[in-house]
């Protein structure tokens, strides 16, 4: 056997419930948490994703509280994101219990914060997420805020960047194909995955379970995110694991 | 039953305390040397870089306390690497517990993606810490430094090479994975672990 492919359900939680967008926008509600990452984790995901997508200070204190409930309740890793700014925030997080966390818009902004994430906690804590949409000419942008502001930097150069700096893993959503559930944006995952020697975390675009062997297949992804097929059932993990186990890749059973 | 988590500059402790929990057990977590001899077992969990750890040990004096231990000793991720006698992160002198040396993963092609970090499966087990556990049950690593097979192995698993998951001498244990991160699996090894503590 060989490392195993894994599967993370991504919960996007505003006000300690969780929802879930299509293109970003068009929340709807789908459950507690951590009730939910308990499930999730019986299912055998390999991981979890909590992302914060609360502004408020109140909402940002019960997001904390959640960390902790989900760090004594679950026996898997799982990162969390959303609303990290600064490195007051990561070690909050990590104190909290997460295993990991993820920066986005800061890690634009401040490219400095992921060398100084490497350094004080380790490169295994830093995961640099990346929403991008590819433009009329085929290049791919980045986003900040929610993927609602391009930001100016180029996918690939922004990825090598990251990964120079320190980053342990890399979660690359496709806008384009988010929420649309045709599949994931796999010609900029595998160039993603071969120019780069540190996991790749998939996202944007499950919709059924072929969409996960085409995205480790052709993909050459190390980890597949996905939310609302998750959540509203409509596939299940442990079936889909055994469908990639049939289709010849090593997954945890 | 008490147990010690070892504190030292390894990161934060709490997902091997909240697994501790899990099993029923609050741990102490301590850094003085009274308190980890006088427990019933230890765990020297942690996430980080050799030479600052072992700077550290040593500076506090741990390093003389942990291997002085006479009671179950479980070395976690680095925890286990620092237990070795060496390691080529930063070429670090270790505690030396175990005579191994701590190498770095080199990829043989490109798909083989440092850190290896995720889900991998146990083979070749062979300790009451695995009563239980199945060959080829998969279990958390997040490491960029391995140590090879070697006399002391327990577990092995295969990243790039064959590798050593899991090491026994005396009365220390050592995984290089996270069983506190590792599901059902982790937490029976976990409770294995304890288990050794009422039969010393």
């Amino acid at each position: 056997m060989s490392l195993a492919k894994r599967i993370i359900p991504c919960l996007d939680v505003k006000d300690g419930q969780t929802v879930k967008g299509t293109n970003f926008v068009n929340l709807r509600y789908a459950g507690d948490p951590v009730e939910l990452g308990k499930a999730y984790s019986d299912q055998n995901a390999d991981e979890l994703v909590f992302l914060d997508i609360t502004a408020s200070y109140e909402g940002r204190k019960t997001f904390t509280d959640m960390v902790g409930r989900v760090a004594t309740e679950l026996s898997i890793p799982f990162t969390v994101g959303g609303g990290i700014h600064e490195m007051k925030d990561v070690d909050t997080m990590l104190n909290a219990g997460a295993d990991k966390v993820s920066i986005n818009s800061a890690a634009l902004r401040n490219p400095q914060l992921i060398d100084e994430i490497a350094s004080h906690f380790g490169s295994q804590v830093c995961v640099v997420a990346i929403d991008a949409k590819q433009e009329a000419d085929g290049q791919w942008q980045c986003y900040i805020n929610g993927g609602r502001v391009p930001f100016g930097k180029m996918l690939y150069a922004w990825a090598k960047e990251v990964e120079d700096r320190g980053a342990g893993e890399i979660l690359f959503t496709s806008m384009d194909h988010d929420g649309v559930k045709h599949g994931f944006a796999n010609d900029a995952l595998s160039r993603l995955s071969e120019m780069l020697s540190i996991p790749v975390i998939a996202s944007g675009g499950a919709g059924n379970m072929q969409h996960f062997r085409d995205v480790f297949v052709e993909g050459k992804a190390d980890a597949a995110l996905a939310a609302s097929v998750f959540h509203y059932g409509e596939i299940k993990i442990s079936e889909l694991k055994h469908y990639l186990h049939d289709e010849g890749i090593s997954v945890r059973l | 039953m008490k147990i010690a988590v070892i504190k030292y500059n390894a990161g934060n402790v709490c997902s091997v305390v909240n697994a501790v929990r899990r099993l029923g057990v609050d741990p102490l977590v301590t850094d003085v040397a009274d308190e980890i001899r006088q427990a019933d077992c230890v765990l020297f969990p942690g996430q980080g870089e050799a030479a600052y750890t072992m700077q550290y040990l040593r500076s506090s004096g741990l390093d003389k306390v942990i291997k002085s231990l006479t009671q179950p000793v479980l070395g976690i991720c680095i925890g286990m690497q620092l237990m070795c006698r060496h390691s080529e992160e930063s070429n670090t002198d270790c505690l030396g517990i175990f005579d191994a040396e701590v190498k770095r993963f080199i990829p043989a092609e490109h798909c083989q993606k440092i850190p290896h970090m995720g889900w991998n499966s146990l083979h070749n087990l062979k300790s009451p810490l695995y009563n239980g556990i199945g060959e080829g049950d998969f279990v958390y690593f997040i490491h960029s430094y391995y140590v090879n097979r070697n006399p002391y192995s327990i577990a092995d698993c295969d990243y790039i090479q064959p590798f050593c998951a899991s090491m026994h001498k005396d009365n220390f244990y050592a995984t290089q994975f996270h069983p506190e991160k590792s599901g059902q699996i982790g937490e029976q090894i976990l409770r294995n672990f304890i288990a050794l503590s009422n039969k010393q």
